[in-house]
């Protein structure tokens, strides 16, 4: 007879490991007990030697569908066995942080029940085990039991609750287990009211049918559907929405029904099928009858049904339906019953609700496969709050909040050594964002205990997410930290891939739109040397007037006129004679855009690889006049790329003084406009050559700072043929390339960079 | 002698001569006339206020107004926005050796005319000259003296949630006029700076509506950082309607090319005003019945915020933070 004390980490609580590690050991035939402790889940077993190494064996092999180990280290104990039996525990032993965790699709086992006419849960649109349901969406404080979700309205039956407390149960400890009889109802309204009916799923299902738009109460929030293959449908959602041109997410009930809309590789459906249920962005077929969907793109958003509501729904349609956030263009996703009966309005036909409460906001989330991985666009819902595991030096570091950047925000807290970064939280110049902002700050500080001692918030002064941290600091006395945009893009991707600080020292290829440098101009295309603690500029794109300031941002063409001034001088009209370019400027106030790039009138420098790709997109006329979403310029100049029209790309080289410029660039790609060469060539042309100059560019830097690494971030990485490029000719060269994954390359991943930044610098 | 040498702020001959010829021709009053180091008044047991401002911009001369003007509107107006019927301003110029006297004294008599017509006196003055490139041609410093009726109380701190927000005309215009003629933009029409003294409009105001809460003049910053001044000094959040406040159409063209934003946008004849929502009808009424208050508008309501945000409710239905800028718009964009 021997002793074994096993301590696993990682995510071990609300996952049914317990239960999990009862099975296994009663099946064995050990004795002892598990527990939730401080540090996650401690068990203590005695057996025969060879009973505890099946035992050991069998814990990592097959472990509950969420449950995720990330250490597992035994001891031996010498103690003999309290008992003859073997129990779940109170959990014991110092404070016990009961994780949250991210909100899960369906598992197969409810699914089967949902859908099996003898079982009492048949039909039932909120099924849900300890393997799958919601989470951080229900979730109003700690320690997470039924009292403080959005469940504590539900008195749960007899049924419900044997099932709670019976460890053999998959439903044992699942806090919001629900059935008919006592759980969440759903029902159908339009603007008279509820609309008497049996089933209002099947309802819904037939109203969608027909045409017409349903507002339907998913996990994280409201969303607006209709028939994707109904052209009418669609176009009435995007008129009534005001979303002009921005794509449209789809839904689909299986993978068959993705057969003739896009291409699927394993690892894409994998993803698909992956309990957090993300929007994955895939290949569309050339053939795809998807009118409206997706204009100008190559790729459509997809998910796959996750709550038994969807399954339902999804079971009585005719096919995909387009599923996009339930707001008027944006304003944050509606959560509320009756925000959604007044916001809505005027957009839906109908409004499928039901009486669980929404307490966290949480959007779809967007990942895809890039470079052979997955990486993720956007996280939110079935990815937050999952911790980030840093490196073990990190252990050491005062509690911390960082607060991210203004758009796309996030914040990330610093606790015991491991980073939690928020959900995605949106624009916070949107007030209602910004007040979610606040709000949310607030419940995860109380779910993580956490007083921070340092604040850490970008240098842009104007940043909400800023003012909200000085505030912040001088209301608790934390330490105030301002960290540089693209530092934080640098030390994010440094964070995830756990680089130990002592030997951090790496090059960083940051790409974004905007964002304030040590010099108090504008930043946006960056090759840094650094490390948590510092970095080094050491060499950028050319800077170029942004006329009109965030006008700028928003009309591609203003862009255009910036950069063919700074190619060609003041006499730039005449290098582009004859082109249709010359045309579609000739309408526009250009004098006064040269006027205030010469007189610095709201014109600020801005060494910006967005605004390059903006103006690049808008010389072939796409998304001119304006872009009707973030990125769409640059979205789709991407879509019209074709590596196999051309060989090489544009020249574009480094100066002495370290500045990737832009004059031959536009040279040449304005030779190719009067030579009458094809929009596609010329996207290439100017992909391979931006591609190749920042290879060699950031290859050199590397060579002369001494380190083999570079790592890539910054919304420009968002381009997946560019990442690709710079993916394999870096790696091609024997670098070490690190790429965002679990965290968005994009402003998401801005406040987990702070966050490490903060912690190494306090 | 038609420029500005050192000579005219040496404190000879020059300089007197200079005061008598230009400075006092133009605002001759008993006070001012008496050549005294401070002009000496009477304050008969009354509430006096007092406010100084100093004037700097190029251009100097601008559609709609130049820096004489502006130099007697700024500080009236700062008293006006205490309730106070302005009396007296003292004026402190310091000249750029080289400028043109023939436009000093156009500023003078434009400062003459401004004076008159707002019915205050200039009651001292003083001139330094300082060496070219040095200054930038003329520097304007006013202070103003006035006094508060019995009973006007106008204060930041009685602003109170549930009260009503109203301005008293289109925004943005001085900002656009001056930076317009400043870069030699061309617009269609011409925009014209709002310069104006507001003392009048303020006394009809205070007449129709004695239990007006407080005045501000949304300056420089313009309404965006007057309004979050007004809401963390209060403690207040300010809630708005896009759609009501006013901005002339050749003003919103102007800013969209330039990348402006007219709530970020200067003022000079324009007052932020707020009252109990009860009596915002009747201020409104006698605010439009006022020539400077032709375009008044109730734009929003005082809000109770921890956060004491500024927020306006936008075309499509959204609320957007209006933020109180750091100094110059930069993009925030990603």
């Amino acid at each position: 007879m021997a002793g074994q004390r096993i301590e696993v980490t990682g995510r071990v609580q609300g996952v049914g490991f317990r239960p999990y590690v009862w099975r296994l050991a009663r099946k064995a035939g050990l004795t002892g007990r598990v527990l939730n402790d401080a540090g996650g889940v401690r068990i203590e077993v005695w057996g025969s030697q060879a009973q505890l190494q099946d035992f050991a064996d069998a814990l990592q092999q097959d472990p509950p569908p969420l449950a995720r180990i990330e250490t597992l280290r035994s001891y031996r104990v010498t103690n003999p066995p309290p008992r003859d039996d073997f129990i779940i525990a109170q959990s014991g032993g110092g404070p016990v942080t009961t994780e949250i965790t991210p909100d899960a699709a369906t598992c197969p086992d409810c699914l089967r029940e949902v859908f099996d006419p003898a079982d009492r849960r048949y039909g039932y649109a909120f099924t849900n085990c300890t393997h799958c349901g919601p989470r951080l969406s229900i979730v109003e404080g700690i320690p997470y039991d039924r009292a403080r979700t959005s469940m504590r309205g539900f008195a749960i039956c007899a049924d419900c609750l044997r099932e709670y407390q019976d460890p053999q149960d998959r439903r044992f400890h699942a806090q919001p287990n629900a059935c008919p009889a006592c759980g969440p109802q759903v029902w159908l309204e339009d603007t008279s009211g509820r609309i008497a009916c049996t089933d209002p799923i099947a309802r819904a299902a037939k109203i969608l049918g027909l045409g017409r738009i349903v507002a339907i109460k998913g996990i994280g929030g409201f969303h607006l559907a209709c028939d994707a293959h109904n052209a009418a449908a669609v176009q009435t959602l995007r008129d009534r929405k005001n979303r002009v041109a921005k794509p449209l997410a789809l839904i689909v009930r299986d993978l068959t029904q993705l057969d003739d809309i896009c291409h699927l590789s394993d690892a894409e459906a994998d993803l698909l099928k992956s309990p957090a249920a993300p929007i994955v962005l895939l290949q569309k077929r050339t053939d795809a009858a998807l009118p409206g969907i997706a204009p100008g793109l190559d790729r459509i958003g997809v998910m796959l049904a996750h709550s038994p509501l969807h399954h339902l729904l999804l079971a009585q349609c005719r096919g995909p339906l387009v599923m996009t956030s339930g707001n008027p263009s944006g304003l944050p996703q509606v959560t509320d019953n009756a925000d959604a009966r007044t916001a809505l309005a005027g957009i839906a036909d109908a409004w499928l609700m039901h009486d669980r409460a929404i307490v966290n906001r949480l959007d779809d989330s967007i990942m895809r496969m890039d470079a052979h991985a997955a990486s993720t666009l956007r996280r939110s819902r079935g990815l937050a709050p999952a911790p980030v595991y840093l490196h073990d030096a990190f252990a050491k570091a005062p509690p911390i909040l960082a607060m991210g950047p203004t758009q796309k925000a996030t914040f990330c807290l610093i606790r015991n050594g491991k980073a939690i970064p928020s959900e995605h939280v949106g624009d916070l110049n949107i007030a209602e964002t910004y007040a979610d902002f606040r709000n949310k700050i607030t419940l995860f500080r109380d779910l993580y205990d956490l007083d921070p001692e340092v604040i850490a918030v970008d240098m842009h002064p104007d940043y909400l997410s800023a003012r909200w941290g000085r505030q912040l600091a001088r209301d608790t006395g934390a330490r105030l930290i301002a960290v540089q945009h693209h530092h934080a893009h640098l030390a994010s991707t440094l964070a995830e891939h756990q680089i130990a600080p002592e030997d951090a020292r790496t090059v960083g290829v940051i790409l974004d739109g905007t964002g304030m440098g040590t010099d108090c101009t504008i930043w946006g295309g960056e090759i840094l040397v650094g490390d948590y603690g510092g970095f080094e500029r050491r060499a950028h794109f050319q800077p170029i007037a942004l006329p009109g300031g965030e006008a700028a941002v928003r009309a591609p063409w203003r862009n255009l006129v910036a950069h063919l001034r700074a190619a060609f001088g003041p006499e730039w009209r005449g290098h582009i004679t004859g082109t249709p370019l010359a045309h579609r400027l000739a309408p526009r106030p250009t004098t006064v855009i040269d006027q205030m790039i010469e007189k610095g009138v709201n014109a600020p420098l801005a060494s910006s690889a967005g605004r390059l790709f903006d103006a690049v997109a808008a010389a072939l006329g796409i998304a001119f006049a304006e872009q009707h979403y973030e990125g769409q310029a640059a979205m789709e100049l991407e879509a019209l790329v074709e590596p196999e029209l051309c060989a090489t790309g544009y020249l574009i080289a480094l100066s002495e003084a370290g500045i990737l410029s832009w004059t031959p660039l536009w040279q040449a790609l304005i030779a190719d406009l009067i030579a009458g060469a094809s929009p596609g060539a010329i996207a290439t042309r100017f992909h391979l050559g931006l591609g190749d100059a920042l290879v060699t560019t950031a290859a050199q830097v590397a060579t002369s700072a001494g380190t083999n690494r570079i790592a890539l971030s910054g919304g420009v990485m968002q381009n997946r043929f560019l990442h690709q490029h710079l993916w394999r000719g870096l790696g091609g060269l024997g670098f070490e390339v690190l790429s965002q994954r679990k965290i968005p390359a994009n402003d998401g991943g801005i406040s987990l960079g702070q966050a490490v930044v903060a912690a190494q610098s306090a | 002698m038609n420029k500005v040498d050192m000579t005219h702020g040496g404190g000879g001959r020059a300089m007197a001569d200079l005061i008598r010829d230009l400075f006092q021709k133009h605002l001759s009053n008993p006070v001012l006339d008496r050549g005294d180091d401070a002009g000496l008044i009477t304050v008969p047991g009354r509430r006096v206020v007092m406010s100084t401002d100093g004037h700097v911009i190029a251009p100097l001369f601008f559609p709609g107004g130049d820096i004489g003007a502006l130099s007697v509107h700024g500080t009236v107006n700062d008293l006006a926005m205490m309730g106070a019927h302005p009396l007296y301003l003292t004026a402190g110029f310091i000249l750029e050796e080289g400028f043109p006297l023939t436009d000093l004294e156009r500023i003078v008599w434009s400062m003459a005319n401004a004076a008159r017509e707002a019915d205050v006196q200039v009651i001292s003055g003083d001139t330094k000259v300082v060496e070219r490139g040095k200054g930038d041609g003329v520097f304007i410093t006013t202070t103003g003296l006035g006094v508060v009726p019995k009973g006007v109380d106008l204060s930041v701190h009685n602003v109170q949630p549930g009260q009503s927000v109203l301005i008293s005309g289109t925004m943005g215009d001085h900002g656009v006029a001056v930076l317009s003629k400043r870069e030699n933009l061309r617009f269609e029409t011409e925009i014209l700076s709002d310069s104006a003294a507001l003392h009048g409009l303020v006394a009809d105001m205070l007449a129709a509506v004695p239990t007006l809460t407080m005045l501000r003049d949304p300056t420089r910053g313009g309404l965006a950082a007057t309004l979050n001044e007004i809401a963390t000094t209060a403690g207040v959040g300010i809630a708005l309607d896009e759609a009501q406040i006013p901005i002339a159409p050749d003003v919103a063209a102007a800013c969209e090319l330039l990348g402006l934003d007219p709530l970020n946008t200067a003022n000079e004849g324009k007052l932020i005003a707020i009252c109990p929502s009860a009596d915002a009808a009747a201020l409104l009424d006698a605010m439009l019945l006022h020539p400077l208050g032709q375009n008044a508008a109730i734009i929003g309501e005082v809000t109770e915020d921890p956060a004491h945000m500024v927020q306006m409710t936008t075309a499509f239905g959204g609320t957007r933070i209006v933020d109180w800028l750091a100094g110059e718009q930069l993009p925030r964009i990603c």
